[in-house]
């Protein structure tokens, strides 16, 4: 993608039939760290990188409990992500007031959506630059959705979003079809896998992932640090670049993901 | 030309008393559960106290379509408190929000006559009494609804301090234990469902502590 004449407005089309300030606008959403959603029957993970822009500084909140049934991870301007997720907070306040029932995902995103869609039709607008992993159980069971800044929403088994996403989708693609009849745990391994795919050799620890869980009989809630770290551990998802350690030959789970180095995802399916 | 009359009110009393009395670490809120119009009754088993936070509820008394909106409103604002603060509303924090609630109806009421119990940021109990539109006081026991008037002489009778010429009286959280508490509670709704028309079918009783919320439920007069 090139400047050229026609993307200084986002009310400008372009002779191919484009609107390139809504297209960068999904370019930002490229720029922000990695978040990955994936769901099965029952429950919906939400899982993301968290990258601190220097040791000295936190790092930024990129999952949001919307409500006890729906919560989003975010990538891209996670300023944009807050004023959303608060309009979203609000939404649901004001249909759970007004109806004594909690709402429907499908309808939360269509929402959002059609607000996305203004700012691409307005000259004083710009668009959000975020794109956002929407989790939710409702009724009719449990949804993925993500919707980006363009107005367009779709629903998945299983996305991920932001930088390095390709390395999580790769390996989803690969994994979606169980995801299904996956039980929570098998759901949030496969999360904090596809988060280390995005890492590419850098070491997976609850520090730099957060993870979050929404299902039937559990409201939307984030791990805490120490849960996270000890499925790490337990998955035995640390990649070990030396020979494995003696003590780690009574673990369970399997010695050929720990020591599998990156270069060769892709090539030799890994058998999990 | 005789002043014109309404010939419709938006408001009605559908009765009943509310009481709440504050101990060293526990709360105790009381409410009966008949909800009547005129000298009719709507149902045996209303419930008047809700609760607001984890260390907060509210009983109310006066008319319930007022009531049920103020409470849905509370637990909204509660809601986004949480989304903002990640943490619960304290008592007193919640005592402050009712009282802003209530005065911004200050010229079309809410007919709700509030008393909000619970633990306060140190975990002592805290009562906080309400009028309609918005004052109120933190105290030590307090009484709200048709019965108050028969009630709260008696609660000062038990409660203040022994001697009236000590001045300045305290009614501040009282010496009794949790069950002594509830005791009170059970004679004095035992009482006022005697006399007053409105009080009776059943008392409900919540007390708030450090180990959580409990309900319990005493049989009254039905007549």
């Amino acid at each position: 993608m090139f400047r050229n004449q026609y993307d200084t407005d986002v009310t400008t089309w372009s002779p191919a039939g484009r609107l390139f300030q809504v297209e960068y606008a999904m370019e930002a959403v490229k720029q922000g760290s990695a978040a990955i959603g994936l769901r099965s029957k029952t429950h919906v993970i939400l899982a993301c990188v968290n990258k601190a822009s220097s040791e000295l500084s936190s790092h930024q909140k990129k999952i949001f409990k919307v409500d006890d049934h729906i919560g989003v991870a975010i990538a891209g301007l996670t300023a944009d992500g807050r004023v959303l997720s608060r309009y979203m907070r609000n939404e649901c306040i004001n249909y759970n007031f007004t109806y004594e029932s909690p709402l429907p995902v499908g309808r939360l995103v269509v929402q959002l959506a059609d607000k996305a869609q203004v700012c691409t039709q307005r000259s004083w607008k710009r668009p959000y630059g975020v794109g956002l992993l929407v989790a939710g159980l409702d009724e009719s069971g449990a949804h993925l959705y993500y919707n980006c800044p363009s107005g367009n929403y779709f629903e998945y088994q299983a996305f991920a979003i932001g930088s390095r996403s390709q390395a999580a989708k790769t390996y989803l693609e690969r994994r979606f079809e169980n995801f299904m009849g996956s039980s929570r745990e098998d759901l949030i391994k496969d999360a904090l896998i596809s988060v280390r795919e995005t890492l590419q050799g850098e070491k997976l620890k609850s520090s730099i992932c957060t993870v979050a869980v929404v299902g039937v009989g559990e409201a939307f809630h984030i791990l805490d640090q120490e849960t996270v770290q000890q499925l790490i551990d337990s998955f035995e998802l640390v990649r070990e670049d030396e020979p494995p350690a003696p003590e780690a030959g009574d673990a369970v789970a399997d010695q050929s993901e720990a020591s599998a180095p990156v270069a060769e995802e892709g090539a030799a399916p890994m058998d999990i | 030309m005789t002043k014109q009359q309404a010939n419709w009110s938006p408001y009605d009393n559908n009765g009943g008393s509310c009481v709440a009395i504050a101990g060293a670490d526990y709360c105790v809120i009381a409410a009966d559960t008949r909800m009547s119009t005129g000298y009719n009754i709507l149902t045996r088993e209303c419930s008047k106290i809700t609760k607001l936070a984890d260390k907060c509820m509210m009983a109310s008394s006066g008319f319930q379509a007022d009531v049920k909106a103020l409470q849905k409103l509370l637990a909204a604002r509660h809601l986004i408190y949480q989304h903002q603060h990640n943490k619960q509303m304290s008592c007193p924090a919640m005592a402050q929000l009712l009282s802003n609630t209530l005065y911004y109806k200050r010229f079309f009421p809410y007919y709700s006559f509030n008393v909000l119990g619970g633990l306060d940021s140190e975990g002592k109990g805290c009562v906080y009494t309400y009028d309609a539109v918005g004052s109120y006081e933190r105290v030590g026991y307090s009484s709200q609804g048709s019965g108050s008037t028969l009630i709260m002489p008696f609660l000062d009778n038990q409660l203040k301090s022994p001697s009236p010429l000590l001045l300045p009286a305290q009614d501040a959280v009282t010496p009794l234990s949790e069950s002594e508490a509830v005791d009170l509670v059970k004679t004095v709704f035992a009482s006022a469902t005697e006399r007053d028309i409105y009080t009776g079918d059943k008392l409900e009783i919540v007390v708030v502590n450090a180990e959580g919320i409990r309900s319990e439920y005493m049989d009254l007069r039905k007549d």
